[in-house]
């Protein structure tokens, strides 16, 4: 045999929100070799696979059918930083925090980063992640230079923007279900200081904000919107900007202290509390009363913050904010079947005040506010299933619970319709409420069927697949998926 | 692609409870043959649970299933061989339709003599009161912390207290083991999972026959504590839990004297 059976333990897997999972053996290969034998057990076995990083995805996007799961963390190698040319090239499960602790010395930051620092590359390509950078540089597939894509076939196919372009466009996006990513080729974005300008612009409604954010693009490095989304009438929508910007060369005195890893490290108390405890802090204010008060006084101090002007923060505190709260999900419960969804809808420019108004109002009229409202400027991208479009997205997080769900999923059926009447579209590293018709409509045909026929030819015999492509690809589901049934565990 | 039988699916949308209204819970004792073991199989059989009892005895764990029936699961399983366990584990967890509770009670205290120093006979003690606790263990930890849910209970010993001179490496055993329970319960204890370390003193058992053990009580009896520790998330507990006394004071006697000790 020669080839090392790949680590594995049985494990219970779900998505971040905590909503829905189950149990499944997980792989855990550390090279190329053990993720071409993965495939083939797969295979002997007569089981699917589903792939996964860290598992940050909101939704089901690597939540496993009845199969198996490769999880691709334990192949986390930073193979070579190229500094002349900004580039860096990277084992698939290397993450986000691996990459900025090692680039950030160097004078670089990775050119793409969510709002959280744990997700993989490989995870990042996958879903095709964006930042708050996004109506400047892009996706995170757009600053990708090449990939390496295990197909389940076992062959180790090298895809970059001339060679096997289809599967360069297709994979990133693609939601691992056309091969593994084991290797990832990003650019890099060189800074000259580990701090970042940035000033607050509070905004009386979502109008204002829209303006003031458009009038911005063109100077701003970063840009981000919060809305208090409890707030209603001529208010709806109000909330803060975030503006940032990358200082210029010589603009910080010593960027020899700024540049390193421990100038950046996120605070270790918030408000005097060990910031691994402040969860259990969180969940007393976690109704609808609580965030209603959080959210009033966040733009209360936002008001403040918006007189205060320019001020610098460290790059890991501007950009990863999610962190800050260690398991801050846990708020929304911590028992698997409790937790949260993100609603994220992206609508183009034309009808974004419209449609994210409607939706706003509709959210408060049926009783289930977001308890955060994240807005940001998008633009297209070219890759196959993407969520990027010129226009907008405004994602909303709820709170779900078991037995109490049925009418937050009717609600988000509601906002589908409306998203999608408003030309919009939806991203799968947050959905999970999206039934076949709804993602039929949401992205073109020729697209979705390009990506099958594609799939039908790498993965003939389906042994990618996952809770999210189950969901929205087979043709017998509905307009949104059922909302989760929660037999939630009793305690031995 | 054929899906074959679906695995314990916890709480994916429509799926239905993974176990029936009379389940309590689902446990794995290892250890099961005998002593302490097989008391706690039978008493949380007794309970409602569903128990998968794994032993080294085939002939007795026969017995047991014999006695039991349906309710609990049997596996002749040497916890000295270690690479099987990961498969096992989800073997059982698969039977069981989930897990909430994992029992170490294997153990192994061969004579030692005065002057007796085998290095062979001493790396054995570890591998079967250790180095299986750690197999075992850390399986459970990667489950219940990813289900944030579950009780991980080791039987560790009041010979772990002191480093005495009977038992070096028996003693050494245990102490290491309640180190390593008491890590576990540290690092899962964010994630809703308690670690139990229980230490008994005098119990009536094949592995203390013999020994003249006064004031030792019954398997059964330590079986019912152990049930009672683990469902009151209990973090040490001794059995009987006077024994905490004795503890306390075997811990504060100075070593200038304990080393002049008999015990």
């Amino acid at each position: 045999m020669g080839v090392a059976e790949p680590k594995h333990s049985y494990e219970y897997v779900e998505g971040w929100g905590m909503t829905s999972g189950r149990h499944a053996r997980v792989f855990r290969p550390r090279d190329v070799e053990e993720v071409q034998r993965c495939f083939a057990l797969a295979r002997e076995e007569g089981r699917s696979l589903t792939l996964r990083g860290t598992g940050c995805s909101y939704g089901d996007a690597s939540a496993p059918t009845a199969g198996h799961v490769l999880d691709l963390t334990a192949m986390n190698r930073v193979l070579s930083i190229d500094s002349e040319r900004a580039e860096a090239d990277l084992e698939g499960g290397v993450t986000i925090e691996q990459l900025w602790k090692e680039v950030l010395p160097r004078g670089f930051w990775p050119k793409v980063v969510s709002g959280t620092m744990y997700p993989t590359v490989a995870g990042a390509a996958g879903m095709n992640i964006h930042g708050k950078n996004n109506f400047k540089v892009g996706t995170f597939g757009d600053n990708l230079l090449e990939i390496d894509l295990v197909l389940p076939s076992g062959e180790l196919c090298t895809c970059n923007r001339e060679s096997h372009a289809d599967l360069f466009h297709a994979a990133i996006g693609g939601f691992g279900m056309l091969g593994c990513i084991t290797r990832v080729k990003t650019r890099i974005q060189p800074i000259h200081s580990g701090e970042i300008e940035v000033r607050g612009i509070s905004c009386h409604d979502l109008g204002e904000m829209m303006e003031v954010i458009d009038g911005l693009t063109d100077q701003a490095d970063y840009l981000v919107g919060w809305i208090d989304c409890f707030a209603g009438g001529d208010s709806l929508g109000r909330g803060l900007i975030h503006h940032a910007r990358y200082l210029p060369p010589g603009a910080d005195p010593e960027p020899e202290r700024t540049l390193r890893v421990d100038f950046q490290e996120l605070p270790g108390t918030i408000l005097g509390f060990p910031k691994g405890e402040v969860w259990r802090i969180l969940r007393l204010f976690n109704n609808d009363w609580g965030m209603r008060l959080i959210n009033a006084l966040k733009h209360q101090a936002g008001r403040v913050e918006g007189h205060k002007g320019w001020y610098r923060q460290s790059h890991a505190g501007f950009n990863f904010l999610l962190d800050y709260v260690p398991n801050w999900k846990f708020a929304y419960g911590r028992v698997p079947g409790r937790g949260l969804i993100q609603y994220q809808m992206f609508v183009p420019a034309e009808s974004a005040h419209q449609t994210f108004t409607t939706a706003l109002e509709l959210c408060r009229r049926r009783g289930y506010v977001s308890y955060l409202g994240v807005f940001k400027r998008h633009r297209p991208d070219p890759f196959w299933m993407t969520h990027a479009l010129d226009g907008w997205s405004l994602a909303l997080d709820f709170k779900v619970s078991p037995g109490g769900s049925e009418g937050l999923w009717k609600l988000c059926e509601e906002l589908t319709r409306i998203v999608l009447d408003g030309g919009g579209r939806f991203y799968f590293a947050k959905d999970l409420v999206l039934g076949y018709q709804a993602m039929a409509r949401a992205f073109p045909p020729e697209r979705r069927e390009a990506f099958l026929a594609l799939k039908r030819e790498v993965d003939p015999e389906g042994l990618l697949d996952s809770a999210l492509f189950q969901r929205v690809f087979d043709e017998r589901g509905g307009y949104s998926a059922p909302s989760p049934v929660c037999a939630v565990p009793r305690r031995a | 692609m054929t899906v074959t039988e679906s695995p314990a699916v916890v709480h994916s949308p429509g799926a239905p409870p993974p176990d029936g209204p009379l389940c309590k819970g689902r446990a794995i004792v290892i250890g099961a043959s005998s002593g302490i073991g097989a008391a706690l199989v039978r008493r949380l059989v007794a309970d409602g649970y569903r128990v998968a009892a794994l032993a080294r005895r085939g002939e007795r764990l026969a017995e047991l299933e014999q006695e039991l029936g349906e309710a609990a699961l049997t596996r002749v399983h040497d916890v000295t061989d270690r690479q099987v366990v990961p498969v096992l584990f989800e073997d059982l967890v698969r039977g069981l339709g989930g897990l909430d509770l994992l029992v170490y009670a294997a153990g192994i205290m061969p004579k030692v003599g005065p002057q007796e120093y085998d290095t062979e006979k001493d790396v054995a003690i570890l591998e079967t009161n250790l180095c299986g606790m750690i197999a075992w263990g850390n399986e459970a930890a990667r489950l219940f912390g990813s289900q944030r849910r579950g009780t991980i209970c080791g039987i560790s010993s009041i010979a772990g207290v002191r480093g005495r001179r009977g038992q070096p490496v028996y003693g050494t055993s245990k102490a290491a083991m309640d180190h390593y329970l008491e890590a576990l319960r540290n690092r899962l204890d964010e994630y809703g999972v308690h670690v139990v370390t229980i230490r008994p003193g005098f119990v009536e058992t094949e592995m203390t026959a013999g020994l003249g053990l006064r004031g030792a009580i019954s398997a059964d009896q330590a079986a019912r504590g152990i049930q009672r520790a683990i469902e009151r998330h209990a973090t040490v507990r001794y059995l009987p839990r006077r024994w905490w006394l004795v503890a306390q004071i075997v811990r504060s006697i100075p070593s200038f004297f304990f080393r002049r000790m008999s015990i």
